[in-house]
């Protein structure tokens, strides 16, 4: 096995760099003691969260060296992108992150609609805005109980969790005709409105919600075997976060007060009212807080725009749906994605086509420091880490 | 045997069932899946085992995270290439008998990511699929009816004859070979015994 390659810079010198450095020291090796082991997590593993391998030298335990192989899900998004015209990229955003199918839709539409200079009306605006805190508040409560899964709660906070999702689902389905696969967004506005009835029963899954959290954290926050299997386990220090550019609810686990819908905003979040959750140990538990707390502010953001949302037009009528050909040009947009800064990177030709189509996939990047997350765990604290990372493998590999 | 005559039986208390049915009727409400997700079927898959749709009714909500105990393997989201040898690995570790349902879009020709220089086009080149579920991703009801599809399947199958099953077949494969990684492609793009190319019959 070669030496670990996940250091988070492509210049390597002799010396790591000082942020980066080893939290577990190598028990001195007998001669000819083959006492290391050498496991190959995944790619089909229960708790990998799809197709995602890890190469794991334990001693004893504990982890000394981790390998993340990637790569068993690529499925050619960028380059299906630049070969397909930028409209028919819309249903392939779905399925990045197929928690989240409705974010990378607002994503790719920032991105779109940046490049070609179009404006969203207002209704459209908070339709995009409720759809994208609907969707946090699904990928945060599946990933509590994915994670709870993986610490051994074999079944019930991911029944909890995918009941609520379902509710949420049934909004998106009567929305939009499908429950995961929205493809909902169009550059300029959305595809349909809001159907009869909709904001009601928007209004209600909103106002139940909360009896969900509640109950949800009655079960767990407090919960003795969750504190001390989370606590102080896989800590991503501070300066570790920003240099490897993490983002989303990991980064501020870690106390960094960086959020996209307040650092650089985007639609119309400065008309609401939240706030952001901040850590400060930037541990597994505080990394499940941070979802918690984010889904009470997501609320609260849901409330003032169910509130607000005008009358009027859901699609800017200079919007050209069919032959459509941006000008010249580059454009990156990025939003607040459930799993962090999701950003799209388009380049035109004025062709129908993107010449260049890059995504900035949250989910990779936040991935890159599960190694030194691990290193001096014990192995089975290894899910529970690569758990509250929150990826999924749609996004890594793309 | 005759339905009136087992109706009769069975209303004064005396069941009679061949091995056969017993058999099988063992068989079709224990199929214990493979908890396997590849990509976004995955979800709906375990969405399914969720309270809502309730995989248990079924008898299958018993995902095992090991080949050695799983009866059914779902093919849930897009076969890699890279992943492809693996899916056939996992196959050939199952005990028999087994079957395999194809989930969504991708499993089953390579869906939306066809065109894709990565993507297997359908698992169905290297395995002997027994349902194949259409949709991107497929409903959970859709998976429910594929379910049922296959306890019917079961319930059709005879001990001896024609019918019977495949492990019941002495010359019948258990194992499927790897597909290796050649210098451009899966080497052998696909396994001749489970599937060859459809031909285009053209009238001349």
């Amino acid at each position: 096995m070669t030496g670990p390659d996940s250091s988070h810079t492509h210049t390597d010198t002799a010396s790591p760099p000082a942020w980066r450095r080893p939290t577990y020291e190598l028990r001195p090796q007998a001669e000819g003691d083959g006492r290391m082991l050498e496991i190959s997590m995944g790619p089909q593993h229960p708790s990998t969260h799809g197709v995602f391998r890890m190469d794991v030298m334990l001693d004893g335990e504990r982890v000394v060296k981790l390998k993340p192989v990637f790569g068993y899900l690529h499925r050619n998004h960028e380059k299906i992108g630049e070969s397909t015209t930028y409209l028919a990229s819309m249903p392939y955003t779905d399925r990045l992150d197929y928690f989240c199918s409705l974010t990378n839709n607002w994503a790719y539409a920032l991105a779109v609609e940046r490049l070609a200079g179009l404006q969203v009306p207002e209704r459209a605006e908070y339709i995009r805005v409720i759809l994208a805190e609907l969707t946090r508040l699904q990928n945060h409560a599946c990933l509590g109980g994915f994670l709870l899964q993986d610490m051994g709660a074999s079944g019930t906070p991911l029944m909890y969790a995918f009941r609520e999702r379902e509710k949420i689902l049934d909004l998106f389905e009567a929305l939009t005709g499908a429950r995961m696969m929205c493809n909902y967004m169009r550059f300029g506005g959305c595809r349909c409105d809001l159907p009869p009835g909709w904001l009601e029963r928007a209004r209600a899954l909103v106002a139940g919600f909360p009896r969900f959290l509640d109950e949800f954290e009655a079960l767990l926050t407090g919960n003795e075997i969750l504190m001390s299997r989370t606590q102080g386990v896989g800590v991503l220090p501070r300066e570790l976060a920003i240099n490897a550019s993490i983002t989303g609810p990991g980064l501020r686990a870690s106390g960094v007060n960086y959020d996209l819908r307040k650092a650089d905003p985007y639609g119309i979040y400065p008309r609401f009212s939240f706030r952001i959750p901040l850590g400060d140990h930037g541990d597994v538990y505080d990394r499940y807080m941070m979802r918690v707390l984010e889904m009470r502010e997501s609320l609260k953001i849901l409330e003032q725009a169910l509130r607000d949302i005008p009358d009027g037009p859901i699609i800017d009528p200079k919007a050209k749906i069919r032959g459509f050909r941006p000008k010249p040009g580059e454009a990156y947009a990025r939003l607040e994605g459930p799993k962090g800064e999701l950003g799209f990177f388009l380049i035109s030709d004025g062709s129908p086509n993107p010449y260049r189509y890059r995504v900035r996939p949250p989910s990779l990047i936040n991935l890159t420091v599960l190694e030194d997350l691990c290193l001096g765990h014990h192995v089975a604290d290894v899910v529970i880490i690569l758990g509250s990372v929150d990826i999924v493998l749609g996004e890594v590999d793309r | 045997m005759d339905e009136h005559l087992r109706n009769e039986l069975s209303r004064q208390g005396i069941f009679v069932t061949t091995l056969e049915e017993l058999y099988n009727w063992g068989r079709k409400n224990s199929l214990w899946p493979l908890g396997f997700g590849l990509a976004c079927c995955a979800i709906e898959m375990i969405a399914t085992s969720m309270a809502r749709h309730d995989l248990a009714r079924f008898g299958a909500e018993v995902f095992r995270p090991s080949p050695r105990q799983a009866d059914l393997m779902i093919v849930a989201g897009t076969v890699t290439k890279k992943m492809a040898p693996q899916v056939v690995r996992l196959y050939n570790q199952m005990a028999e008998p087994k079957y395999v349902i194809a989930m969504g879009a991708c499993a089953i020709s390579g869906g939306p990511f066809k065109q894709g220089y990565n993507v297997l086009k359908g698992i169905d080149r290297y395995l002997p699929v027994d349902v194949h579920i259409p949709g991107c991703p497929p409903r959970p009801e859709a998976l429910l009816h594929a379910f049922m599809t296959l306890q019917e399947k079961i319930a059709a199958q005879a001990l001896t004859g024609e019918q019977r099953p495949r492990h019941l077949r002495a010359d019948a494969p258990g194992a499927f070979p790897v597909p290796e990684f050649g210098a451009h492609d899966l080497q052998p793009p696909h396994n001749p015994e489970v599937w060859t190319p459809p031909r285009l019959a053209r009238e001349s």
